[in-house]
């Protein structure tokens, strides 16, 4: 793997670097160290950082931009004709690639030799004959422009990962030369090498900003593509749900109200349970319950909140949805006919959520001022009364909040109504019935393999899109009311 | 209340009677009401944890009682000697595998007659029972030409059918003849069971195996899955924990009040809160289809998942470092330390403890997760066996526990799910081993200031 060989070496120049400063620090000060402006270290780690930053950078940067330039002269290389109906530039360039990773494999294994491999006047179809006994080719047909293309390919790439390990090293080694020449006695190493791990601090944190860029871009970008296949009205008003991947998809209805019907349904439900279970649990934990209680119930009550959300997929699947069916099913009362439904997904969901409702809760009352507890034990209000009429009300804004980000995790679980609530979208009032949701119907148009050309796959990100925004409206919405909450008694 | 504010016509009667004299001691009927009341209210409370801690107890038992199965498997244990002879005419034959078959057939017949049990044994039922075990032992005494002529004991699985009657799965009522298994071969498993040559024993290939074929669900096992998963973790731990130490650092120590910060504040805060399939399409837009990374790789699980730990492990690492008392920065500023090594020197070693509390339930929540793990491609049929070297681990299509459980139940044959709950008994051990250990570390290394 030459990319990981790349970076031993930058970290061995930078290594190198390091003892050079340090020792190149100490003689320049004839070996005073009270004559330093700084420890020795710090000389060393300057030079050290000043060879692995610059160098990464640009590794990274010419990782990025790499494959846009390839792609870029490559699909000039493609004529029109080359693209037959139906297809389209980004298949054939999957297509190139396909073709080239065949080509390396079979270099690898020894069915051809690098020669020939890039000789482009070779013969087209003894290539194709060698490609397919070395068991590279999975397509039946491979074409032309796209063998010849894949050769291009092939040869950009390996000539621009030299050019680029050249530049690395040489930035590296100048780097080295420079921090070392300005090392000497009087240079203030503490403070350029603070202001540089400043700099690494700062890079860090912004992470999380870059994060939600990447997550708005890659759901925005892809989004704008399903829409110029498919109207968005329809996406947006559309009744019925039934991709199909047959023809392209040119015949599928891709309606998200169901979709919607179906999340709001199954959150609902869970809600419903999670809820009152959840604030009965957070009132008695933080007002009745004496200090032993409260040790043992709380974090076991938040065990439920740490288990994985497969673990509740599998149980609604295969311990509640039978169960459910059981009694409501055609040996009982007859209204549900399998065991993936509504009520399964949502039931536990609603235990996933108990305590996310009941920790939140029960800071947010804990928040509440023993004041206002004494003034109604005062006037002579029972414990009840007092929770009933002054600490929930006081509550209140901070308990909404946390619903709504009870609410928000509701929308966004996928695992458990994958495989507890059915697959099947409709739009009916009966919790008995099987229902899908937006979470669930991403997975399954994105599992296997991604084709990111046609509207039944384009169709998750338009989902994801509608998912993001839903939950972050509810999130900021939530955040906002319990932030003012809190400043409220704080 | 007093009688001035009431109206005259409520007030007159009340005035007529005089007020019988009450004790405090009798209760009447208001408060009667009220602690009922209360006491109603207490009773809610106490059924809504009963509630919960009831749902986690069902949730243990379904969990146990349906995984434990998957730990044990039935094997056919025969042991017979194959003399040099019956090697070179078996090698002879038109069928060789057949012939073999015919040889094991003898040895259990034998093996039957030792412990006095006299059942007729077809080759077919025998096929119903363990497959063909001609392959496998025409497989070994090639292999193995020294063992001829001295006894060799073999350890067969037997099919799933079988093993699904000796876990209990399969009864002799429920069960329908079919060409995996008929009803009269079940006389013979007792017989064989009788004979001790059917045992279970402990189920190493789930623990060790890699996911199997579709038909073939006693094969399939949960090790490589595992193996995806350590190196999800290392990804996960070694981007997540310097990242997420670095970014709170300086959140927490060095940024001014401005515009930028909050911005910062904002997005960790909303990040915490996104469902996790949205970070798997992140993951899927930009590291498969704009950067390129292979599909499937636990490098890609590993970034999708940093991204997504990293909220929480900054939120835990910033309550962590706030623990600390302003005393340490004041005293090593005091003595001449500049902000940056008050900082790494003095504050981040006293508040390490916390911080790796919280990097350890990071990597819990982060082993758990699923569904930004199937949308990179990492579903659990990828796993066909153990990476090749140490930088394959990172980039050869691989699966992850959870993915791994996910595919087997959504597979409709029952072997499957049994494998399913045995697969979650397998991670519910790491996530709770993860878990005290968090739970030892805060004990231990807990400091009050």
């Amino acid at each position: 793997m030459p990319l990981f060989w790349l970076i031993l070496i930058v970290l061995v120049i930078a290594a190198v670097g390091y003892v050079l400063g340090r020792a190149r620090a100490m003689s320049s000060a004839g070996g005073e160290l009270a004559a330093l402006h700084s420890l020795p270290s710090y000389y060393g780690a300057n030079v050290a950082m000043k060879v692995v930053v610059p160098a990464f950078l640009l590794l990274i940067v010419w990782l990025l931009a790499q494959p846009f330039y390839v792609n870029s002269v490559i699909s000039d290389m493609i004529p029109e004709t080359a693209i037959e109906e139906g297809s389209s530039r980004g298949l054939v360039l999957a297509e190139v690639r396909r073709a080239a990773r065949g080509l390396d494999n079979a270099v690898a294994t020894g069915a051809m030799d690098e020669e020939f491999a890039r000789n482009a006047r070779a013969d087209f179809a003894d290539i194709s004959t060698r490609l397919r006994d070395a068991g590279q080719i999975v397509t039946s047909e491979i074409s032309q422009p796209i063998l010849r293309a894949a050769q291009r390919y092939r040869i950009l790439n390996s000539t621009g990962n030299l050019i680029m390990s050249v530049a690395v090293i040489l930035v590296a080694l100048f780097a080295a030369f420079w921090a070392l020449r300005e090392t000497n006695a009087e240079f203030r190493a503490r403070n350029v090498v603070e202001q540089g791990i400043k700099a690494i601090l700062i890079a860090a944190a912004s992470i999380a900003i870059l994060t939600t860029i990447g997550i708005v871009l890659s759901l925005v970008f892809n989004t704008w593509e399903f829409f110029r296949l498919y109207p968005a009205s329809d996406f947006f008003f559309g009744l019925t749900w039934s991709p199909s991947f047959s023809g392209r998809g040119s015949s599928s209805q891709l309606g998200i109200i169901p979709l919607l019907w179906g999340t709001f349904y199954i959150s609902i439900v869970a809600l419903l349970v999670a809820v009152p279970i959840g604030l009965f649990a957070a009132v008695y934990l933080s007002e009745y319950a004496g200090p032993k209680v409260r040790a043992v119930a709380k974090p076991l009550l938040e065990v439920l909140a740490g288990i994985p959300t497969i673990v509740y997929g599998l149980f609604a699947l295969l311990t509640v949805g039978p169960l459910l069916l059981s009694v409501f099913g055609d040996e009982g009362l007859g209204i549900m006919q399998a065991g993936t439904a509504v009520m399964t997904a949502g039931l536990v969901m609603g235990i996933m959520l108990i305590p996310f409702v009941s920790s939140l809760s029960d800071d947010i009352i804990n928040a509440v001022p023993q004041a206002m507890r004494d003034g109604s034990y005062g006037l002579g209000a029972t414990k009840s009364e007092t929770v009933r009429q002054v600490i929930l009300p006081a509550a209140l804004p901070g308990i909404v909040g946390a619903i709504l980000l009870a609410a928000s995790r509701a929308i966004g679980e996928t695992m458990i109504v994958v495989l507890g609530a059915g697959a099947a979208a409709r739009l009916s009032l009966n919790p008995f019935e099987a229902m899908t949701t937006v979470t669930a119907k991403i997975v399954s148009q994105l599992t296997g393999d991604a084709d990111f050309a046609s509207p039944v796959a384009l169709v998750a990100f338009a989902l994801g899109m509608t998912l993001f925004v839903i939950t972050l409206g509810l999130n900021i919405v939530a955040l906002y009311i319990v932030r003012k909450y809190r400043e409220q008694y704080d | 209340m007093t009688d001035a504010t009431l109206p005259p016509e409520t007030a007159q009667p009340a005035a007529k009677t005089p007020m019988q004299p009450k004790s405090l001691y009798a209760i009447d009927d208001l408060t009667r009401k009220r602690n009922a009341a209360e006491k109603r209210f207490q009773a809610y409370g106490i059924t809504a944890i009963g509630i919960g801690l009831f749902f986690l107890v069902v949730l243990a038992y379904a969990i146990i009682s349906q995984g434990i199965p998957a730990f044990s498997r039935t094997v056919v244990e025969v042991e017979f000697t194959l003399t040099q002879a019956q090697y070179e005419e078996a090698e002879g034959t038109l069928f060789k595998t057949r012939a073999y078959e015919e040889i094991f057939i003898g040895a259990l017949t034998g093996q039957l007659q030792d412990s006095g049990i006299e059942t007729p044994v077809e080759p077919e039922a025998i096929e119903r029972i363990v497959g063909k075990p001609g392959g496998t032992i025409r497989e070994f005494f090639r292999e193995n030409e020294d063992r001829l002529g001295e006894p060799v004991q073999f350890d067969l699985a037997a099919s799933s059918r079988v093993d699904g009657y000796m876990s209990g799965r399969i009864t002799r009522e429920s069960m329908t003849d079919s060409r995996f298994l008929m009803k009269s071969d079940l006389d013979l498993v007792d017989n064989l069971v009788e004979a001790q040559v059917i045992k279970t024993v402990f189920n190493w290939p789930f623990i060790t195996g890699a996911d199997a074929g579709v038909d073939n669900a006693a094969a399939a096992g949960i090790g490589a899955s595992v193996v995806g998963s350590f190196f999800m973790m290392l990804v996960v731990l070694f981007l997540s924990l310097p990242i997420g130490v670095a970014a709170s650092i300086y959140l927490e120590e060095f940024a001014p009040q401005n515009r930028f910060t909050d911005l910062i504040e904002v997005n960790i805060s909303n990040l915490a809160a996104v469902p996790s399939i949205v970070f798997g399409i992140l993951g899927l837009a930009v590291f498969i289809q704009f950067m390129h990374l292979p599909q499937s790789a636990p490098l890609v699980g590993g970034l999708v998942l940093t991204l997504m730990t990293l909220p929480t492990i900054i939120i835990s690492t910033r309550a962590s470092l706030k623990a600390v008392p302003p005393s340490i920065r004041d005293a090593a500023l005091g003595v001449g330390a500049s902000k940056m090594q008050a900082t790494f020197h003095h504050v981040l070693p006293l508040a390490m403890p916390g911080i790796l509390t919280g990097t350890i339930i990071g990597l819990a929540q982060a082993l758990g997760e699923t569904a930004p793990l199937l949308l990179i491609g990492m579903v659990g049929f990828v796993a066909r066996g153990y990476p090749e070297g140490f930088i394959e681990g990172f980039t050869e299509p691989n699966s992850a526990m959870p993915a791994q459980i996910y595919t087997w139940a959504a597979r409709s044959d029952l072997a499957f799910t049994e494998k399913a709950w045995g697969g979650i008994v397998v991670l519910l051990i790491f996530l709770l081993s993860m878990n005290i250990l968090a739970i030892i570390l805060r004990r231990r290394f807990e400091r009050r200031w």
